[in-house]
């Protein structure tokens, strides 16, 4: 690659570097690898190594969403090394039947019609709420509840968004397994937020 | 017909992969008399963004 063929920095103001090593970049990385590695240590050993890594060939990229796709690309596959490493691949797909089967009876009744509690309430200004940081702690509440297998699709699909045959692909399950974890992961997380935020007069909106 | 289970099932497939032309007049056909499930599809897509904007918001 000659130097005529390196893209320019649309944002001159802040260097590479900066853009790379953001506080904010290296936080959504050390969330989503901690998520996905269920180890604090493990997570910001990825981490840096994936920043690091990116950075030798930074002047080759531009502007920040080139960035973080790439360094989270870098990182996703740091987790999955690790992952195959730690052999911890193999309870991803034995645990999708079992995990959570009663959620979704606590929710229907036996007709498949909604349990007259559990019936969804329109929620009132969901862009309001996300200007409130208070939400936000609820958010992460709720996130944190949530199965590990089904957290850790659901971030992989909603946050890095990943594709779904990427995450099969990189978990090594099938697609039908993946719409069960997915589907129970936003009943429970939209159940959670309703309960805790929407109905509980937490929510300022 | 489709009951309330398989309706969300189908509602968050489609935020992973386009819905046949059956499945979304299936799915039109349940929201317009169940108000519960047309609330349920509306949050869906409102899951996504707070996902998405669940990093920046990080103290």
């Amino acid at each position: 690659m000659t130097q005529d063929s390196v893209p320019q920095d649309p944002h001159p103001t802040g260097s590479s570097h900066d853009t790379l090593m953001s506080d904010e970049l290296r936080l959504q990385m050390l969330k989503f690898a901690t998520l996905q590695l269920r180890d604090s240590h493990l997570a910001e050993d990825a981490v840096q190594e994936a920043l690091l890594g990116a950075f030798r060939y930074a002047q080759a990229f531009a502007g920040r969403a080139a960035y973080k796709t790439w360094v989270f690309a870098i990182l996703k596959n740091k987790i999955a090394d690790l992952l195959r490493k730690n052999q911890r691949l193999v309870n991803v797909s034995s645990l999708t039947r079992t995990e959570d089967d009663s959620l979704e009876e606590t929710l229907f009744n036996q007709n498949g019609m909604w349990h007259r509690d559990e019936r969804p309430v329109a929620w009132s200004s969901p862009e309001g709420s996300a200007e409130d940081s208070q939400f936000w702690q609820i958010f992460e509440a709720c996130l944190d509840d949530l199965p590990p297998n089904q957290g850790r699709v659901f971030m992989m699909r909603e946050f890095v968004d990943l594709e779904s045959s990427e995450i099969c692909s990189e978990l090594d399950i099938s697609v039908s397994n993946l719409n069960v974890l997915l589907y129970r992961a936003r009943l429970r997380l939209r159940e959670c937020l309703e309960n805790k935020w929407y109905l509980d007069g937490d929510c300022r909106c | 017909m489709l009951n309330c289970h398989k309706a969300t099932r189908l509602m968050s497939e489609a935020q992973d992969r386009p819905l046949t032309l059956g499945e979304k007049l299936a799915l039109r056909l349940h929201t317009m008399m169940c108000s519960a499930c047309s609330n349920f599809e509306k949050q869906l897509p409102a899951l996504r963004r707070m996902a998405r904007g669940f990093a920046r918001h990080q103290p």
